[in-house]
C-alpha cells in the first residue's frame, strides 16, 4: 500500500514535467524521423528501420536514469524526504516506490517508438511485442543507474552526469549511430565490456526473431542491472542511515 | 503524564557539540518551545527526537519509547513539519494530503474524512486543487502542517514553522498552532521571541547546544527581571557568555 502510494506520487511528479514528456516521447520520434530521412537519401544498413528502431528504443531508456536520479536527488535535498523518513515507510517502500513507476513509463516509451517505426515501414509481427518485453531488463538497468546516481549526487550534478555524460556514453558505446567495428581496438573492447551495446544487439536480435543470438546479450544486461541495483540499494540505505 | 523525556541527550559532529547533555521533561498536551539563535542546537534536537539522527550519547523517551531502541514504534505516533516546506511540489494540495493518508495506511473512507477535516481546520478549500509547488510560502507552510497532522500524531514537532513568512501569514499560522494546544503535545523551535512568548506554555533557552534556562514565559521574565522574553533571552544568553 505504502509502496503503491509513494510510487503513484513519483509517477505523477515525472509525467507532470513537460520537459520529461518531450524527452520521453518526442525525442525518439524526432530521431527516428531524422535518421530514416538520412537512410532514404544515403542508404546505410545501420539506419534501416529493423536496425534503427531497437537502438532508438534502448537509447530512449537512458532518460529513465535522468528521471529517477533527478527525482531522488531533489527529494534527498528537500525536507520532503525528512518528512517521509519520520513516517512508517521502510527502505523497501522507498526503493520500490522509485523503481516501479518507471517501468510502465519505459514500456510506454518503447510502445511509442515501435509504433512510430511501424508507420515508417517496420513489419508488424509478434517479435515487436517481444522486443517490448525484452526492453524491461534494459529499463531496469537504466533505472538502477538512476537510483545509484540519485543517492549520491545533487540534482545539479545529476543534470550533468546523467543528462549529458551518461546519455552520450550510452549512445557512443551502443553501436546505434555507428558500427563499432569501424573504430575497433580498445574502444570496441570497452563497449563490449559495458551493457549498452549488448542491450541494443539483444533488441535487434529479438526483433528479427533470432532468440539464441539475443540470450548472451540478455545475461550481460541482467548481470549489470542486478549489480547496479544492489549497489544502488546499498548506497541508498547508507544515505538514509547517514541522514 | 510526561510525553517527552530527554536524558543527557547529546549530539557531536566530529569536534562540534551540537547538543550538549540536554535533559528536559515535556508534559502531554503541552506546547513547548526551544528558543535559540542559529546554531543553538534546536533543529538537531528535533532531528534526534524524531528519529532522523541518532544521539551520540544519552537517550530520549517519547511516550515511554526510547529513540535509540524503539524508533519504529515512535514513528507511528509522531509527525514533523520540517524547517523548509516539505511538500511534493508536482502534486495538488489534495494529492499531497492523500499521499500522507496512503503512507499511513488509511482506508478510503478515513482518507476522505481526514482530508475534509484538515481542509476545514486549516482553511485549505480555496487551494485544494492547485499545484502545491505554485502556492505562496504561507500556503505551502500551512499544507506542510496539515500533512504533519494527517496521521493524528500524539507528538508534533514544528521546526521554525513561521520562518520567512509575512506578518499576516505568521499570524494565521499562530492561530492554527494555538488551536492545537492541549490536543497534541507540540515541540516547537523558533528564533522569534514573540512567537515563543505568544504560543508556548513553557520554553527552553539554548545556546551552543546547552540548556541555559527552562520555565514558563512569565517565569523566565521574573527570573531575569525583564519585561519581555526578548530582553530576558538576551540577558540569559549574554550572561552565559561571561
Amino acid at each position: 500500500m505504502r509502496t503503491l502510494t509513494f510510487g503513484g506520487r513519483n509517477f505523477k511528479e515525472i509525467l507532470r514535467d513537460p520537459l520529461n514528456l518531450c524527452f520521453l516521447f518526442g525525442f525518439p520520434i524526432v530521431l527516428l524521423l531524422l535518421l530514416s530521412a538520412i537512410q532514404a537519401n544515403i542508404p546505410v544498413s545501420l539506419f534501416e528501420i529493423e536496425q534503427l528502431s531497437p537502438g532508438i528504443a534502448v537509447f530512449g531508456l537512458s532518460f529513465m536514469t535522468l528521471f529517477a536520479a533527478t527525482l531522488i536527488a531533489k527529494d534527498r535535498q528537500s525536507s520532503f524526504m525528512h518528512r517521509l523518513y519520520t513516517t512508517p515507510m521502510t527502505p523497501a517502500d522507498f526503493i520500490l516506490g522509485y523503481t516501479l513507476p518507471l517501468l510502465p513509463i519505459a514500456l510506454a516509451e518503447g510502445v511509442v517508438c515501435f509504433a512510430f517505426a511501424l508507420i515508417l515501414g517496420l513489419k508488424l509481427s509478434i517479435n515487436v511485442l517481444l522486443s517490448l518485453i525484452f526492453l524491461l531488463p534494459v529499463a531496469l538497468l537504466y533505472i538502477a543507474i538512476g537510483l545509484l546516481c540519485g543517492s549520491v549526487l545533487s540534482d545539479k550534478q545529476v543534470g550533468g552526469i546523467c543528462g549529458a555524460l551518461l546519455t552520450n556514453l550510452s549512445a557512443w558505446l551502443s553501436g546505434i549511430w555507428f558500427d563499432l567495428d569501424l573504430v575497433g581496438g580498445v574502444f570496441k573492447k570497452i563497449a563490449y565490456a559495458l551493457p549498452f551495446v549488448h542491450a541494443v544487439e539483444m533488441e535487434r536480435a529479438v526483433l528479427v526473431g533470432n532468440f539464441p543470438a539475443a540470450l548472451p546479450h540478455l545475461w550481460w544486461v541482467l548481470g549489470y542491472a542486478a549489480a547496479t541495483l544492489i549497489a544502488a540499494i546499498l548506497l541508498f540505505l547508507h544515505q538514509m542511515k547517514k541522514q | 503524564m510526561v510525553a517527552v523525556k530527554l536524558e543527557n541527550l547529546t549530539k557531536k559532529y566530529k569536534d562540534v557539540v551540537a547538543v550538549d547533555r540536554l535533559s528536559l521533561d515535556i508534559e502531554e498536551g503541552e506546547l513547548f518551545a526551544l528558543l535559540g539563535v542559529n546554531g543553538a542546537g534546536k533543529t538537531t534536537a528535533i532531528k534526534m527526537l524524531s528519529c532522523l539522527t541518532a544521539p551520540t550519547e544519552g537517550d530520549a523517551f517519547l511516550l515511554g519509547k526510547s529513540i535509540c531502541r524503539e524508533s519504529a514504534d515512535i514513528k507511528a505516533f509522531i509527525a514533523v513539519s520540517p524547517q523548509e516546506t516539505a511538500i511534493a511540489p508536482g502534486l495538488s494540495v489534495r494529492e499531497n494530503l492523500s499521499l500522507m493518508c496512503g503512507i499511513h495506511g488509511f482506508s478510503r473512507e478515513k482518507k476522505d474524512e481526514k482530508i475534509r477535516e484538515l481542509t476545514e481546520q486549516l482553511s485549505l478549500e480555496s487551494v485544494l486543487d492547485r499545484r502545491a509547488g505554485k502556492l505562496s510560502g504561507g500556503w505551502q507552510r500551512r499544507l506542510s502542517i496539515a500533512m504533519a497532522l494527517i496521521s493524528e500524531p500524539r507528538i508534533l514537532f514544528l521546526d521554525e514553522p513561521t520562518l520567512g513568512l509575512d506578518v499576516l501569514a505568521r499570524s494565521e499560522l499562530w492561530d492554527i498552532i494555538r488551536a492545537l494546544k492541549g490536543k497534541v503535545t507540540i515541540l516547537l523551535t523558533t528564533h522569534y521571541m514573540e512567537e515563543a512568548e505568544a504560543l508556548s506554555d513553557r520554553l527552553a533557552i539554548l545556546k551552543d547546544g546547552k540548556l541555559l534556562m527552562c520555565d514558563t514565559p512569565d517565569g523566565i521574565k521574573a527570573a531575569t527581571g525583564e519585561d519581555s522574553i526578548e530582553k530576558a533571552f538576551i540577558r540569559v544568553v549574554k550572561e552565559a557568555k561571561k
